[in-house]
Protein backbone atom coordinates (compact mmCIF):
# COMPACT_ATOMS: atom_id res chain seq x y z
CA UNK A 1 0.00 0.00 0.00
CA UNK A 2 1.73 3.44 -0.88
CA UNK A 3 0.36 5.84 1.39
CA UNK A 4 0.33 9.59 -0.11
CA UNK A 5 -0.30 12.15 2.83
CA UNK A 6 0.25 14.63 0.16
CA UNK A 7 -3.08 15.17 -2.08
CA UNK A 8 -1.48 14.49 -5.85
CA UNK A 9 -3.44 17.35 -7.20
CA UNK A 10 -1.14 19.56 -5.85
CA UNK A 11 1.22 18.77 -8.55
CA UNK A 12 -0.87 20.71 -10.77
CA UNK A 13 -0.36 23.76 -8.90
CA UNK A 14 3.16 23.79 -7.99
CA UNK A 15 4.16 27.13 -7.73
CA UNK A 16 1.68 27.47 -4.83
CA UNK A 17 3.22 27.11 -1.45
CA UNK A 18 1.51 24.79 0.97
CA UNK A 19 -1.31 27.11 2.46
CA UNK A 20 -0.56 27.44 6.98
CA UNK A 21 -1.46 29.33 9.57
CA UNK A 22 0.39 32.87 8.51
CA UNK A 23 -0.56 32.50 4.64
CA UNK A 24 -4.27 32.55 5.88
CA UNK A 25 -3.44 35.22 8.32
CA UNK A 26 -1.65 37.20 5.17
CA UNK A 27 -4.28 36.23 2.62
CA UNK A 28 -7.10 37.72 5.52
CA UNK A 29 -5.18 40.65 5.97
CA UNK A 30 -4.98 41.17 2.02
CA UNK A 31 -8.54 40.68 1.86
CA UNK A 32 -9.31 43.01 4.40
CA UNK A 33 -6.98 45.49 2.99
CA UNK A 34 -8.63 45.78 -0.41
CA UNK A 35 -12.18 46.20 1.39
CA UNK A 36 -10.99 48.96 3.31
CA UNK A 37 -8.85 50.40 0.74
CA UNK A 38 -12.27 51.05 -1.70
CA UNK A 39 -14.64 51.39 1.24
CA UNK A 40 -12.64 53.98 2.66
CA UNK A 41 -11.25 55.57 -0.40
CA UNK A 42 -14.61 55.95 -2.17
CA UNK A 43 -16.28 57.18 1.08
CA UNK A 44 -14.00 59.84 1.80
CA UNK A 45 -14.10 60.68 -1.95
CA UNK A 46 -17.44 61.31 -1.74
CA UNK A 47 -17.33 63.51 1.06
CA UNK A 48 -14.25 65.21 -0.34
CA UNK A 49 -16.73 66.12 -2.83
CA UNK A 50 -19.49 67.40 -0.74
CA UNK A 51 -17.23 69.68 1.09
CA UNK A 52 -15.85 70.97 -2.43
CA UNK A 53 -19.24 71.82 -3.63
CA UNK A 54 -22.89 70.70 -2.31
CA UNK A 55 -24.11 70.54 -6.01
CA UNK A 56 -21.63 67.34 -7.00
CA UNK A 57 -24.26 65.40 -4.45
CA UNK A 58 -25.13 63.19 -7.04
CA UNK A 59 -21.49 62.66 -8.15
CA UNK A 60 -20.83 62.00 -4.28
CA UNK A 61 -23.94 59.47 -3.78
CA UNK A 62 -22.20 57.65 -6.24
CA UNK A 63 -19.56 57.16 -4.42
CA UNK A 64 -20.47 56.54 -1.65
CA UNK A 65 -22.57 53.42 -3.40
CA UNK A 66 -19.55 52.25 -5.06
CA UNK A 67 -17.93 52.45 -1.43
CA UNK A 68 -20.53 49.92 0.31
CA UNK A 69 -21.32 47.84 -2.91
CA UNK A 70 -17.48 46.61 -3.67
CA UNK A 71 -17.36 44.99 -0.01
CA UNK A 72 -20.21 43.81 -0.56
CA UNK A 73 -19.73 42.28 -3.61
CA UNK A 74 -16.78 40.71 -2.36
CA UNK A 75 -18.77 39.07 0.01
CA UNK A 76 -21.30 38.04 -2.07
CA UNK A 77 -18.30 36.09 -4.40
CA UNK A 78 -17.64 34.40 -1.25
CA UNK A 79 -20.79 33.18 -0.83
CA UNK A 80 -21.45 31.93 -4.11
CA UNK A 81 -19.18 28.63 -2.91
CA UNK A 82 -21.82 27.03 -1.00
CA UNK A 83 -24.22 27.49 -3.75
CA UNK A 84 -26.11 24.17 -4.70
CA UNK A 85 -24.77 23.30 -7.82
CA UNK A 86 -26.83 21.67 -10.48
CA UNK A 87 -29.06 18.69 -9.83
CA UNK A 88 -29.05 15.62 -11.87
CA UNK A 89 -31.69 12.88 -11.80
CA UNK A 90 -33.08 12.06 -8.99
CA UNK A 91 -32.04 8.58 -8.64
CA UNK A 92 -28.51 8.91 -8.88
CA UNK A 93 -28.84 12.31 -6.14
CA UNK A 94 -30.14 9.39 -4.29
CA UNK A 95 -27.21 6.86 -4.33
CA UNK A 96 -24.56 9.81 -4.09
CA UNK A 97 -26.51 11.09 -1.01
CA UNK A 98 -26.40 7.72 0.40
CA UNK A 99 -22.92 7.27 0.33
CA UNK A 100 -22.14 10.64 1.27
CA UNK A 101 -24.22 9.88 4.24
CA UNK A 102 -22.04 6.75 5.04
CA UNK A 103 -18.88 9.08 5.43
CA UNK A 104 -20.25 11.15 7.56
CA UNK A 105 -20.99 11.15 11.69
CA UNK A 106 -24.22 11.32 13.27
CA UNK A 107 -24.29 15.33 13.33
CA UNK A 108 -23.18 15.76 10.06
CA UNK A 109 -25.38 14.11 8.91
CA UNK A 110 -28.38 15.66 9.97
CA UNK A 111 -26.50 18.90 9.27
CA UNK A 112 -26.31 17.45 5.21
CA UNK A 113 -29.89 17.21 5.28
CA UNK A 114 -30.87 20.07 6.46
CA UNK A 115 -28.79 22.38 4.22
CA UNK A 116 -26.83 19.96 1.85
CA UNK A 117 -24.03 20.92 3.27
CA UNK A 118 -20.76 19.04 5.50
CA UNK A 119 -19.52 20.39 8.40
CA UNK A 120 -15.74 18.90 9.43
CA UNK A 121 -13.76 19.63 11.65
CA UNK A 122 -10.25 20.29 10.68
CA UNK A 123 -6.65 21.28 11.99
CA UNK A 124 -7.02 24.92 10.29
CA UNK A 125 -9.98 25.26 11.45
CA UNK A 126 -14.16 24.21 10.95
CA UNK A 127 -14.93 23.68 7.31
CA UNK A 128 -18.41 22.98 5.30
CA UNK A 129 -18.06 21.70 2.04
CA UNK A 130 -20.86 22.35 -0.36
CA UNK A 131 -20.54 20.52 -4.35
CA UNK A 132 -18.89 23.42 -5.19
CA UNK A 133 -16.38 25.15 -3.06
CA UNK A 134 -15.65 25.24 0.69
CA UNK A 135 -15.43 27.89 3.54
CA UNK A 136 -13.00 27.46 6.71
CA UNK A 137 -13.72 29.38 9.46
CA UNK A 138 -10.47 29.63 11.60
CA UNK A 139 -10.58 28.86 15.50
CA UNK A 140 -12.04 31.76 17.03
CA UNK A 141 -14.64 32.38 14.25
CA UNK A 142 -13.48 36.03 13.65
CA UNK A 143 -12.75 35.34 10.24
CA UNK A 144 -13.49 32.70 7.53
CA UNK A 145 -12.17 31.99 3.85
CA UNK A 146 -14.15 30.80 0.81
CA UNK A 147 -12.82 28.72 -0.96
CA UNK A 148 -13.50 27.85 -5.18
CA UNK A 149 -12.97 24.08 -5.44
CA UNK A 150 -14.95 21.61 -7.36
CA UNK A 151 -14.46 18.09 -9.20
CA UNK A 152 -14.69 19.32 -13.12
CA UNK A 153 -17.75 16.94 -14.00
CA UNK A 154 -20.62 18.23 -14.13
CA UNK A 155 -22.61 14.86 -14.62
CA UNK A 156 -21.63 13.81 -11.03
CA UNK A 157 -24.69 13.97 -8.63
CA UNK A 158 -24.60 16.65 -6.13
CA UNK A 159 -23.86 14.08 -3.21
CA UNK A 160 -21.03 12.90 -4.96
CA UNK A 161 -19.58 16.14 -5.49
CA UNK A 162 -19.72 16.92 -2.37
CA UNK A 163 -18.30 13.54 -1.64
CA UNK A 164 -14.93 14.28 -3.78
CA UNK A 165 -14.07 17.49 -2.14
CA UNK A 166 -14.46 15.61 1.20
CA UNK A 167 -12.35 12.91 0.95
CA UNK A 168 -9.82 15.52 -0.56
CA UNK A 169 -9.93 17.16 2.59
CA UNK A 170 -9.63 14.46 4.76
CA UNK A 171 -6.66 12.71 2.41
CA UNK A 172 -4.75 16.18 3.07
CA UNK A 173 -5.95 19.33 4.67
CA UNK A 174 -3.23 22.02 3.74
CA UNK A 175 -2.93 19.88 0.26
CA UNK A 176 -6.77 21.30 -0.27
CA UNK A 177 -6.95 24.63 0.79
CA UNK A 178 -3.93 25.07 -1.68
CA UNK A 179 -5.56 23.70 -4.68
CA UNK A 180 -8.46 25.26 -3.95
CA UNK A 181 -8.68 29.46 -5.16
CA UNK A 182 -9.58 31.87 -2.49
CA UNK A 183 -12.95 33.48 -3.32
CA UNK A 184 -13.13 35.47 -0.11
CA UNK A 185 -12.11 35.82 3.65
CA UNK A 186 -13.87 38.20 6.20
CA UNK A 187 -15.56 38.42 9.12
CA UNK A 188 -18.89 35.09 9.33
CA UNK A 189 -21.46 37.79 9.47
CA UNK A 190 -20.52 39.35 6.39
CA UNK A 191 -20.57 35.88 4.25
CA UNK A 192 -23.73 35.26 6.15
CA UNK A 193 -25.84 37.33 5.08
CA UNK A 194 -25.39 36.86 1.48
CA UNK A 195 -26.10 33.38 1.73
CA UNK A 196 -28.99 31.22 0.87
CA UNK A 197 -31.17 31.07 3.79
CA UNK A 198 -30.52 27.20 3.66
CA UNK A 199 -27.15 27.23 4.07
CA UNK A 200 -26.85 29.47 7.26
CA UNK A 201 -27.36 26.86 9.55
CA UNK A 202 -24.41 25.29 8.29
CA UNK A 203 -22.67 28.74 8.42
CA UNK A 204 -23.57 29.07 12.00
CA UNK A 205 -22.26 24.90 12.76
CA UNK A 206 -19.26 26.07 11.56
CA UNK A 207 -18.71 28.93 13.73
CA UNK A 208 -19.66 27.48 16.68
CA UNK A 209 -17.39 24.66 15.66
CA UNK A 210 -14.59 27.15 15.31
CA UNK A 211 -15.17 28.94 18.68
CA UNK A 212 -15.64 25.80 20.48
CA UNK A 213 -12.33 24.68 18.99
CA UNK A 214 -11.24 21.97 16.51
CA UNK A 215 -8.60 20.06 15.78
CA UNK B 1 -16.86 -8.25 2.30
CA UNK B 2 -14.80 -5.68 0.63
CA UNK B 3 -15.74 -3.32 -1.74
CA UNK B 4 -14.31 -1.30 -4.70
CA UNK B 5 -17.32 1.77 -5.58
CA UNK B 6 -16.51 4.53 -8.38
CA UNK B 7 -18.35 7.42 -7.79
CA UNK B 8 -20.20 8.32 -10.98
CA UNK B 9 -23.27 9.56 -12.72
CA UNK B 10 -25.23 6.99 -11.33
CA UNK B 11 -24.47 7.97 -7.86
CA UNK B 12 -21.60 5.40 -7.16
CA UNK B 13 -20.96 1.83 -9.09
CA UNK B 14 -19.43 -1.15 -7.07
CA UNK B 15 -16.70 -2.48 -9.60
CA UNK B 16 -15.46 -5.15 -7.31
CA UNK B 17 -15.93 -7.15 -3.71
CA UNK B 18 -13.59 -9.69 -2.37
CA UNK B 19 -12.79 -11.60 0.74
CA UNK B 20 -9.07 -12.06 2.34
CA UNK B 21 -9.89 -16.08 1.67
CA UNK B 22 -10.86 -15.35 -1.96
CA UNK B 23 -7.84 -15.29 -4.06
CA UNK B 24 -9.76 -15.09 -7.24
CA UNK B 25 -11.80 -12.31 -5.91
CA UNK B 26 -9.11 -9.93 -4.61
CA UNK B 27 -7.01 -10.31 -7.94
CA UNK B 28 -9.97 -9.39 -9.79
CA UNK B 29 -10.46 -6.38 -7.29
CA UNK B 30 -6.57 -5.52 -7.93
CA UNK B 31 -7.16 -5.44 -11.49
CA UNK B 32 -10.23 -3.44 -11.88
CA UNK B 33 -8.37 -0.78 -9.48
CA UNK B 34 -5.79 -0.61 -11.97
CA UNK B 35 -7.36 0.07 -14.82
CA UNK B 36 -9.28 2.71 -12.65
CA UNK B 37 -5.95 4.53 -11.65
CA UNK B 38 -5.03 4.07 -14.88
CA UNK B 39 -8.10 5.77 -16.09
CA UNK B 40 -7.07 9.06 -13.44
CA UNK B 41 -8.78 8.09 -10.47
CA UNK B 42 -7.87 8.45 -6.99
CA UNK B 43 -8.69 5.54 -4.74
CA UNK B 44 -9.11 6.33 -1.05
CA UNK B 45 -9.85 4.52 2.04
CA UNK B 46 -11.25 6.43 5.06
CA UNK B 47 -9.78 5.91 8.21
CA UNK B 48 -12.03 6.73 11.09
CA UNK B 49 -13.96 10.12 10.98
CA UNK B 50 -11.94 13.22 9.65
CA UNK B 51 -9.47 10.71 7.99
CA UNK B 52 -8.83 9.43 4.64
CA UNK B 53 -5.64 7.55 2.91
CA UNK B 54 -5.24 7.67 -0.91
CA UNK B 55 -3.68 4.26 -1.73
CA UNK B 56 -2.59 2.82 -4.80
CA UNK B 57 -3.26 -1.26 -3.61
CA UNK B 58 -6.06 -3.13 -2.02
CA UNK B 59 -5.53 -2.36 1.79
CA UNK B 60 -5.90 -5.57 3.79
CA UNK B 61 -8.23 -4.16 6.20
CA UNK B 62 -10.49 -1.68 4.52
CA UNK B 63 -13.87 -2.48 3.64
CA UNK B 64 -14.17 -0.17 1.22
CA UNK B 65 -12.03 1.51 -1.38
CA UNK B 66 -13.70 4.46 -3.05
CA UNK B 67 -12.56 5.82 -6.56
CA UNK B 68 -13.07 9.49 -7.10
CA UNK B 69 -11.69 11.88 -9.82
CA UNK B 70 -9.19 14.86 -9.46
CA UNK B 71 -10.44 18.28 -7.86
CA UNK B 72 -9.60 21.22 -9.24
CA UNK B 73 -9.50 25.03 -8.19
CA UNK B 74 -12.82 26.66 -9.55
Amino acid sequence: MADAAVLPETAAVAWRPRVDDARLREAGRRWTGTSLFHAVGFGLTGVLLLVLSPWTFPLALIFFAHAWAIPELYANRGAKVLRPGRRTEPAPERIALGLLGDLVGHDARDLLERTGLVLERGRLGAWLVGPVGAVLVRPGARRLHCFCVLVPDPALPTGDRVAHLLLALREDEVGFATVANGAFSGAPWRLRRRLPRRARPGLDAAVTAARSGVG
Amino acid sequence: MAKLIRMDQTGHTTLATWTAEDAPAAEAATRALREQLDLGYYAVVTRGEGHAQQITALPADADTVILRRPIAGG
